[in-house]
């Protein structure tokens, strides 16, 4: 490790402050956001200004967080105009002050879309998420005690590409990135990592039916600007969505009481 | 703190409840739309290359542009009646631009309502959506407008005051040789090559034909795609406008005293 450093830098952070139920504005934060340790996460400043806050006795800023390392997808927030901040592939939570410069202004918000209401600050309701995944996002097979591991082959290939799929942790930042709010990469990727495997044949084109219907009653649709790709923390490629519309596509024109599927 | 009351997210965009006979129910989801696009504009782009192909043959003179105009009017006679042909692709052609503005349409209003009303307050820090992709609906409109403009310009000849029916070449001569008609012919084929660009390449992903072995050349297709459309047809307005193509070039067709005497070749119409 490179040692921490000693200096510290001051930023000029904007937030939006929005209490639940009530309306929003962007409150403007300097004294509290001054000699912050470049070696803190984007979160760990958060802290300290809250704390901060708090001594003074005032309302902390509200944001999810739970890991803190990039896997449970609950610290999304859009920061200078960049869905989980200016560092590609990676989470807020992963992201860390000597991104910024001394002197910076911050600018952070939360996700806008229609089906993400904003509960409070910076925190957003995903459960439009929950609703697609209810609609197919599983296998409904019994499995049983835990198989041999060997017993379904599974090529490498395959394997690799369901994991790549499999990475998704559901953050909303591809909705938060698309001018059109469409949830595509998100649905794209639940749908690969199980439509790439053996085991998720037997559901694939009603699953691919039921959660496309799902994301459509909830969001917009794809106009391929790409920035989902881009804001994506997992770099979830936009490939997986053009699995989705052909996967789709062929589920319209399958007769599928034949191929075994309603 | 007391737990946050929650109000269950409404869907923006409520399913119809009765099942539609299939293609409908196809063409109601997003993803059947978007498919819908892009066959059609597949079809769109065939349409725009073989028209700037032919218009080509203006830089041949006279004679071959109106031959070839005529050569449309005769296709597959005599297994068709004169210019029957030319309707059924014509009809084809309408039935494409009627399903790709209409699924254009309503996928813009799905997309306006799917979003959070104010939007962001800080600015945008877009990373891959360049101006093409931002432009589609804008370039579209004016791509729209173009083609009615058009069609009154060189097919109806309502908007030229020198129209000769049949007499392409004299018609495209004495439009472009005013400069605000030029004009509107060059800014609305900047559009097309912009709205091309972003079309000929995204259009692989609605269809999902997506190969990793191809993908890479996906791009460039686009780009050489809508670059070749776009110089084709910008250059005729220009060549026009140049003096490289002109009325007094050719033998057959001649301005006397302001009156467009039409080309010997259709002296005698009537005859088809
Ligand atoms: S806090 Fe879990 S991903 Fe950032």
């Amino acid at each position: 490790m490179s040692g921490a450093s000693n200096e510290t830098i001051d930023v000029v952070l904007h937030v939006w402050r929005q209490p639940p139920g009530g309306e929003g504005r962007m409150v403007t934060y300097t004294e509290e956001a001054k000699g912050i340790s470049p070696d803190m996460s984007f979160l760990e400043m958060l802290d300290v200004v809250n704390e901060r806050l708090i001594a003074k006795g005032e309302e902390p800023i509200a944001f999810e967080h739970d890991c803190r390392e990039g896997i449970c997808g609950s610290c999304g927030m859009m920061i200078n105009g960049q869905p989980h901040g200016p560092q590609k592939g990676t989470a807020t939570c992963q992201l860390h002050m000597r991104e910024f410069r001394d002197g910076d202004e911050i600018y952070v918000e939360p996700w806008r879309a229609r089906a993400f209401p904003v509960l409070r600050d910076l925190i957003v309701d995903r459960s439009a998420f929950d609703r697609i995944i209810e609609a197919g996002g599983y296998i409904t097979a019994p499995t049983g005690s835990a198989p041999d591991a060997n017993l379904i082959p599974v090529p490498k290939e395959a394997a690799d590409a369901a994991m790549d799929a499999a990475a998704c942790i559901a953050c909303g930042a591809c909705v938060a990135a698309c001018p059109n709010n469409a949830a595509h990469l998100f649905t794209a990727a639940k749908l690969q990592h199980l439509n790439l495997l053996p085991q998720g044949q037997a559901e694939r084109y009603q699953r691919t039916v039921a959660m496309v219907e799902a994301m459509e009653e909830y969001f917009g649709s794809c106009t391929m600007h790409g920035e989902c790709q881009e804001a994506c923390p997992k770099e979830i490629s936009v490939d997986f969505i053009a699995y989705m519309n052909r996967d789709f596509v062929k589920a319209q024109l399958k007769n599928r009481k034949l191929a075994g599927q309603t | 703190m007391q737990t946050m009351e929650r109000q269950r997210v409404a869907p923006v965009h409520p399913r119809p409840r009765r099942p539609a006979p299939w293609p409908v129910e196809f063409y109601r989801s997003t993803v059947g739309m978007k498919w819908v696009m892009a066959v059609s504009g597949i079809f769109l782009m065939g349409y725009v290359f073989l028209h700037m192909l032919g218009n080509l043959k203006l830089y041949m003179g006279a004679d071959d542009i109106n031959h070839y105009g005529e050569f449309l009017r005769d296709l597959l006679v005599p297994i068709f009646p004169r210019t029957v042909t030319l309707w059924l692709l014509r009809i084809g052609l309408i039935l494409a631009f009627f399903f790709h503005v209409h699924s254009a349409y309503r996928l813009t209003r799905i997309n306006r309502r799917a979003r959070a009303e104010g939007g962001y307050i800080s600015k945008r820090d877009y990373q891959a959506a360049t101006i093409a992709s931002r432009s589609m609906r804008m370039t579209g409109v004016v791509i729209l407008l173009f083609v009615l403009w058009h069609l009154a310009d060189l097919t109806w000849g309502t908007a030229n005051p020198d129209f000769v029916r049949g007499d392409v070449y004299r018609n495209v001569v004495a439009s472009f040789e005013r400069p605000v008609v030029s004009l509107i012919y060059i800014v609305a084929n900047i559009a097309l090559g912009l709205h091309l660009f972003h079309g000929a390449w995204s259009m692989f992903q609605s269809l999902g034909l997506n190969n990793p072995r191809w993908n890479s050349v996906r791009r460039g297709f686009a780009a050489g795609f809508a670059g070749i459309v776009m110089v084709g047809n910008l250059s005729f307005p220009i060549a026009v406008l140049t003096g490289v193509i002109s009325a007094d070039d050719n033998p057959d067709c001649r301005v006397v005293d302001g009156v467009i005497e039409t080309c010997e070749l259709y002296a005698g119409e009537g005859e088809g």
